[in-house]
């Protein structure tokens, strides 16, 4: 078994190699992993320290990146937003592609009447507000940052499982599902061994395309004073902050959202390409 | 023709109009993996009022050539490199895309393969008819409506009398093709392109499309290029048939010296391949055996007397007792199966013959528990069949598997071949070690034949023909007895049906094998089965030995059934 799944696995790797946009947007990723993890420790500034006699400077060779109102290092703080923002992004979307993947999955292939039941549930937890559902949280279990990765993932799943159950209810049908029932397998193997791997390609995409939204989601948390508190930092507050004084200052909106761009191509270039190499339909080398 | 003059709805034709010729065409198709040469050179011409038949298999470049003439094929990746299409004494490659647009639907309409898809399903089938008329400013909107209701009456689509607004859901197949007859016809076109427009159709069904097309081409003046895999049909409506072979014209001819006198092999080959009502033979001859021009010394087509291989009654593998399947729909439940009790002997082939809807298909999935029977109950070597227990499931399911008539619906994309054989006999436990299991699926691989080295090969490497062939492995891989080959062989093309249906009878010989062979063409289930199931609306018409089935029925439904095959089909003895 373990061997046979690797054949799929060294197969994909194979063809994402020989995908150059994608080979770069993982080198791109590793680098701003790197710089988000040591950076903070190798600026000489940390994130939260004012010095009021140098706010606004300019980038050069004291500040890498500049200095904003408070006079604070942009380098120390945009690096270390990196850590809680890739931390949200990455963890949150985890979440809700575990959670929705499974409950859409499951919701299509049981199909009837306990589809309609796990689909209303979806419905209702669609219709709550969502910052009302976060304060709720917040109320119940006090502000916690961990808390912040379970809220967003709790509510970006909801998309996920839908997008998830409709492709299981049209590929249930194929001759080859059918097949495997009548080869005797069971459910879950049906579930995790032939569906999923073909289920891969809208997940993939949804799933680069949630990144972003829970990068900016917890922007607007912390906004409303849920999220990342000041002086603490995230690329989605600085970006917020900077493009307030972007006429006095630009590169307090530029460094921050140069990362979060950066982030989001390389994300989603990495994306295309596991899609493609996940498909054994394209072309081989 | 000007807009507004409904006093000359058939306004003279001009002469010299209405005559096709393509000469020295070549097409090629160009990918990332490479050049592909569809059309190699073809010579065709049509003459006004003719019909001819485009013949071969899938592949061998005729819907290439059918769709170059209206500059329908899609470029890139599709080339034209050389030749010309020359239509009433012009280039119909010349000409740009907006002035070709004023041939298409208006001198050449096209005729599509799928009833289902090629109707819009939001407008309403009349006014869908009746665009050509006013898109080509013959009619105003309100008389080219009147036009497509008296068209649609033509082709017998009754319904839009009554019902003006029906939309395409409300269709059956067989009268959306109608409808696409008549929203071809409607403009009173030269020349009519068919590509293969019964091939999605049931037998009954295709044999009244022939008929209105065949009876509103000649009242209308209209030539015909009819493309098809099916040489028996084509000789059916054509005046004269072309065949093609891998992007060459092979041989054309008349229709009747084609069948009595074909030179080329491959032409040989199609009209011996095919199952008739009236050999019965113990093997089918194939294009290899032709091509390789052996065919006189193989012993396979030596006639087989009629159930020798049977003497004495066989034992019951499999009885379905009363069954009843029943799916609820919005105008209430339907009985799919309605109280159905069939038995199939050990080693024996039950073939099951029926239009679609008649309920074969969910009965040959009820005896294998792949549809839930409402009632009724099964014996499977005298157990009864209950799936309650994992233990019992794995029972029944290792020894009843299925074949799918869609190959490439029923491999899963993402497994290798050597994954998808070993799963079942890993999940079965048939075999003590990944190696014995291994060898065991080389084994099978070359039994079906195919081999080792497809082993680590994705399902979308191989032809349709190949797929079948890993289904069928697929199916043997669990060791079963009973087989459902559910239209197993429907999608294919004559020559690598004959295979596949040679591959099925050499194993039913060799493993003894019992088979409910499903389809819809009498021919095929003739030549595979024993006895012969009749089924219709659910029910089971008439039973019998496959012999009295077509020499003597006994209904009038079975009788309409046999009508309903193409004469060349039926009575073509062709002896070689």
């Amino acid at each position: 078994m373990t061997q046979q799944s690797s054949s799929l696995g060294r197969d994909a790797w194979l063809r994402l190699r020989a995908n150059r946009m994608a080979m770069l947007s993982i080198y791109l990723l590793l680098g701003i992993f790197l710089i988000s993890l040591v950076g903070p420790w190798l600026s000489s500034y940390s994130y939260e320290q004012q010095d009021l006699d140098h706010i606004f400077q300019s980038p050069g060779k004291n500040h890498l990146f500049g200095t904003d109102n408070l006079g604070r290092d942009v380098f120390a703080r945009t690096t270390y937003g990196g850590r809680i923002s890739l931390a949200v992004g990455l963890l949150a979307t985890l979440v809700s592609l575990v959670i929705g993947v499974t409950y859409g999955m499951l919701s299509g292939y049981l199909g009837g009447r306990m589809d309609a039941w796990m689909m209303r549930a979806v419905d209702v937890l669609y219709s709550l507000p969502f910052i009302i559902f976060v304060i709720l949280l917040m109320v119940l279990f006090g502000r916690n940052f961990l808390l912040l990765f379970l809220a967003i993932g709790a509510v970006e799943w909801l998309t996920m499982a839908r997008i998830t159950r409709a492709q299981t209810l049209n590929l249930k049908k194929a001759e080859f599902v059918e097949a495997a029932r009548a080869l005797g397998y069971s459910h879950s193997r049906i579930l995790f061994r032939h569906l999923l791997p073909n289920l891969i390609g809208p997940i993939i995409i949804y799933a680069t395309l949630t990144v972003p939204a829970v990068m900016l989601l917890e922007a607007v948390l912390s906004f409303l004073g849920l999220g990342v508190q000041a002086p603490m930092s995230s690329w989605g507050s600085l970006i917020k902050e900077g493009a307030e004084k972007m006429d006095a200052a630009p590169w307090l909106l530029f460094f921050p959202g140069s990362f979060f761009c950066l982030t989001l191509f390389a994300l989603n270039f990495l994306g295309d390409g596991l899609r493609d190499a996940l498909d054994p339909k394209s072309s081989k080398d | 023709m000007v807009y507004g003059m409904p006093s000359t709805p058939n306004p003279p034709r001009i002469d010299l109009m209405g005559h096709l010729s393509i000469k020295n065409l070549e097409v090629s198709f160009h990918t990332r993996e490479g050049t592909i040469r569809a059309v190699e050179g073809i010579e065709l011409a049509i003459e006004p009022g003719e019909i001819v038949g485009l013949v071969g298999e899938s592949g061998s470049g005729k819907s290439v050539t059918c769709n170059s003439i209206l500059q329908l094929l899609p470029t890139p990746p599709a080339r034209v490199d050389n030749g010309k299409v020359e239509w009433s004494g012009k280039d119909l490659l010349d000409y740009s895309e907006s002035s070709i647009r004023k041939i298409r639907g208006k001198e050449i309409s096209m005729i599509f393969q799928d009833p289902m898809s090629c109707l819009n399903p939001y407008l309403p089938v009349v006014d869908q008819v009746a665009e050509p008329l006013i898109i080509h400013k013959i009619y105003n909107p309100a008389e080219a409506k009147a036009k497509a209701v008296e068209m649609l009456m033509k082709v017998g689509v009754k319904r839009v009398k009554e019902f003006p607004l029906s939309y395409p859901h409300e269709f059956s197949g067989g009268m959306r093709q109608r409808a696409m007859i008549a929203m071809a016809l409607i403009t009173e076109p030269a020349l009519l392109l068919a590509d293969e427009p019964t091939t999605a159709l049931d037998v009954t069904v295709q044999a009244k499309i022939l008929t209105i097309l065949r009876e509103l081409c000649s009242d209308l003046g209209v030539s015909v290029l009819f493309v098809s895999h099916d040489l028996g049909l084509v000789a059916e409506l054509a005046d004269r048939v072309v065949v093609m072979y891998r992007g060459k014209v092979v041989e054309q001819n008349d229709t009747a010296s084609i069948f009595k006198n074909p030179q080329h092999p491959y032409v040989k080959a199609l009209i011996a391949c095919r199952p008739t009502l009236e050999n019965t033979l113990w093997r089918l001859p194939t294009v290899e055996d032709f091509m390789s021009h052996s065919a006189e010394q193989k012993p396979h087509t030596q006639k087989k007397g009629a159930h020798s291989r049977f003497l004495h009654p066989r034992k019951n593998l499999l009885v379905g007792k009363d069954l009843v399947v029943q799916f609820t729909s919005e105008n209430g439940p339907v009985r799919a199966v309605d109280n159905v009790s069939i038995s199939i002997g050990q080693g024996t082939t039950l073939g099951l013959v029926g239009e679609s809807g008649s309920g074969k298909t969910t009965l040959g999935r009820a005896l294998l528990n792949l549809v839930t029977r409402t009632s009724g109950e099964i014996l499977f070597q005298d157990r009864l069949m209950d799936l309650g227990t994992r233990k019992s499931e794995m029972y029944f399911r290792k020894s009843m598997q299925i074949i799918f008539q869609d190959p490439y619906a029923s491999l899963n994309p993402r497994l290798t071949i050597e994954q998808t054989l070993l799963e079942p006999m890993m999940v079965h436990q048939i075999g003590n070690s990944k190696k014995e299991r291994l060898k065991k699926v080389i084994d099978l691989l070359e039994e079906v034949g195919l081999g080792e080295e497809h082993l680590a090969r994705y399902p979308h490497e191989f032809s349709g023909g190949q797929r079948q062939r890993i289904c069928v492995a697929r199916a043997l891989s669990t060791e079963p007895e009973f087989i459902v080959c559910d239209e197993c062989v429907s999608a294919m093309d004559v020559s690598v049906q004959a295979q596949v249906l040679n591959l099925l009878k050499s194993l039913q010989d060799s493993r003894g094998l019992t088979y409910l062979f499903i389809s819809h063409d009498l021919g095929v289930v003739k030549f595979m089965s024993d006895e012969i199931t009749v089924m219709q609306n659910g029910k089971i018409v008439e039973t019998g030995s496959a012999e009295c089935i077509y020499n003597d029925p006994q209904t009038e439904y079975t009788k309409q059934l046999i009508n309903s095959i193409p004469l060349a089909n039926r009575s073509v003895n062709f002896s070689f």
